[in-house]
């Protein structure tokens, strides 16, 4: 069975997790298979959006535990290296891609899964889902950016109290907590991602982008820095043939045509 | 091809390596056009300044490394390359890089060499001989250390590994980093800034802050003041001061 379904339609690449059986967690092959998935969206202009979802009841898991296997007289495993070159890979290419992400939370997203998901652009989850900061409970560290971005989505107090405690956090309890963009119904929830992903690969693709670049300098930038960033890239945006389009459909108000370039 | 396209933006040139399928590769025939091409540049009073530029993937891979192996030790002790870099280092007017992609070995030194560098957010420096059992022939060792410090000039030599934008704005490498489809335009806009100066302020003290990693510091200090006091007897001071202290631009002819 594949370990992961690529498809794409109208301009929107789904990535279906397709682990079921051990709620979609990721192996080796899971990694590869997303990274060269990746490349592909990195490189083809008509995909616009990216949709990252989950198999059967689960969205991910995280790591496979029967992969982490200890052999209590073995030396010590080093973590560190898988979280180096599959892990932290995969969060940065999804930072930096220059398309919306959007993580459809299906069901529970674990560990590397929460973070995985929270990192994504914008994120929808089903009411049944949650998200369930496991690591402390092994002993281990949240990762995949999960340290960064707790304090920033949910504030000091409450990222320590889910990476510390490792508790399940409800899908209708992350989105008062305003860590999540929507929650929807389980009945409305792939109807609800369908129209959310459409709608944005038919955006100004490019515009889209760099608003993502913007947001992502902002973590680190002054205020100073930021207004740089944004004169640039408002110089950037204006030389787009989207910008164009944009500005004469409003005069001509009509519906817009983006190409996303 | 023309490993060199050439544009004149009001007194800025700007030169762009143009040799796409070789990543930009420094082989002895670029490094001869560059060469020519800045000594026709230094002679040419209506370019004040100078803009060195690649593509978006590759300022310079570095040099040619088939032309490289076919190099005996003889062959390399009398290599023209010595001298088309001392060419290049001798252009006397300000020399800016503006690095897109990957700078490396020769593409690196290139940079070394220019008085000013800014990058895009997409550029990589590195000089990845030692990767090769060869070593940074082109001042590779000999300026970055003098640019960034022993500690990461040593780390870059010796591992071979490259730096991102951001630690060569941090360890002085570079001066500023723009989005990569603005890097040219904001390169061409400080050369420009430069050009606006005084030549001859502009080449002494070009020759001064050269003069910085030649001499000690006495000794420097000594060079710049005979610079500064050469400056007295241009027209064109009497003409920067006279316009500072009438608030209006100065117009300066170069003499």
């Amino acid at each position: 069975m594949e370990t992961l379904l690529c498809e794409v339609t109208r301009g929107v690449m789904t990535l279906t997790l397709n682990r079921p059986d051990r709620l979609n967690s990721f192996n080796v092959a899971l990694h590869q298979a997303l990274a060269k998935c990746l490349t592909q969206a990195e490189q083809d202009d008509s995909i616009r959006c990216v949709v990252i979802t989950g198999a059967g009841r689960g969205f991910c898991a995280g790591q496979d535990l029967n992969d982490r296997n200890v052999d209590p007289n073995g030396p010590a495993p080093d973590l560190g290296e898988s979280v180096d070159k599959l892990y932290n890979p995969l969060v940065k290419r999804l930072a930096a891609l220059r398309k919306p992400v959007i993580a459809a939370v299906n069901g529970v997203a674990a560990g590397a899964g929460a973070t995985l998901a929270l990192g994504c652009d914008i994120v929808i989850a089903s009411r049944q889902a949650s998200f369930v900061m496991a690591f402390s409970r092994l002993g281990l560290v949240p990762d995949s950016g999960g340290t960064w971005l707790l304090p920033r989505l949910a504030g000091r107090a409450r990222a320590a109290g889910l990476a510390l405690l490792g508790g399940k956090l409800s899908a209708e309890q992350a989105e008062a907590w305003g860590l999540i963009w929507q929650v929807v119904d389980d009945s409305e929830f792939s109807a609800t991602v369908e129209q959310l992903a459409q709608h944005l690969a038919m955006q100004p693709t490019y515009g889209l982008g760099l608003i993502k670049q913007a947001l992502r300098a902002a973590e680190t930038n002054t205020l100073a820095q930021q207004l740089d960033v944004e004169r640039d890239f408002q110089r950037l945006a204006g030389r787009s043939s989207d910008y164009r389009e944009g500005v004469s459909a409003f005069l001509a108000k009509r519906p817009p045509q983006f190409t996303g370039k | 091809m023309n490993p060199l396209i050439l544009t004149q933006h009001d007194s800025v040139l700007l030169i762009t390596l143009n040799r796409p399928k070789a990543r930009n590769a420094l082989d002895n025939a670029t490094l001869q056009r560059l060469a020519e091409e800045l000594e026709a540049a230094a002679n040419d009073a209506s370019i004040a300044a100078c803009v060195i530029t690649g593509d978006v993937r590759f300022f310079a891979a570095g040099a040619d490394l088939r032309e490289m192996a076919e190099k005996d030790l003889p062959a390399t002790f009398n290599d023209l390359r010595p001298q088309l870099w001392a060419r290049l280092n001798a252009f006397p007017k300000p020399l800016v890089a503006a690095v897109n992609g990957y700078a490396l070995g020769a593409g690196c030194e290139l940079v070394l060499l220019c008085d000013l560098a800014v990058a895009g957010d997409n550029a990589q420096f590195g000089l990845p001989e030692i990767k090769l059992g060869i070593m940074p022939g082109a001042g590779g060792t000999q300026r970055l250390i003098r640019c960034v410090g022993k500690a990461l000039a040593s780390r870059m030599i010796l591992s071979g590994e490259s730096i991102t934008a951001q630690t060569a704005l941090q360890a002085g490498l570079i001066s500023d980093i723009y989005p990569v489809e603005l890097c040219v335009d904001y390169a061409l806009a400080l050369a420009k800034t430069l050009s606006h100066h005084a030549p001859l302020a502009l080449q002494a003290a070009k020759q001064s802050l050269r003069q910085a990693q030649e001499v000690p510091l006495q000794a420097g200090l000594i060079q710049e003041r005979q610079l500064f006091t050469l400056l007295a007897a241009t027209a064109d001071r009497e003409e920067g001061i006279a316009a500072f202290l009438e608030k209006r631009p100065a117009h300066y002819r170069g003499c």
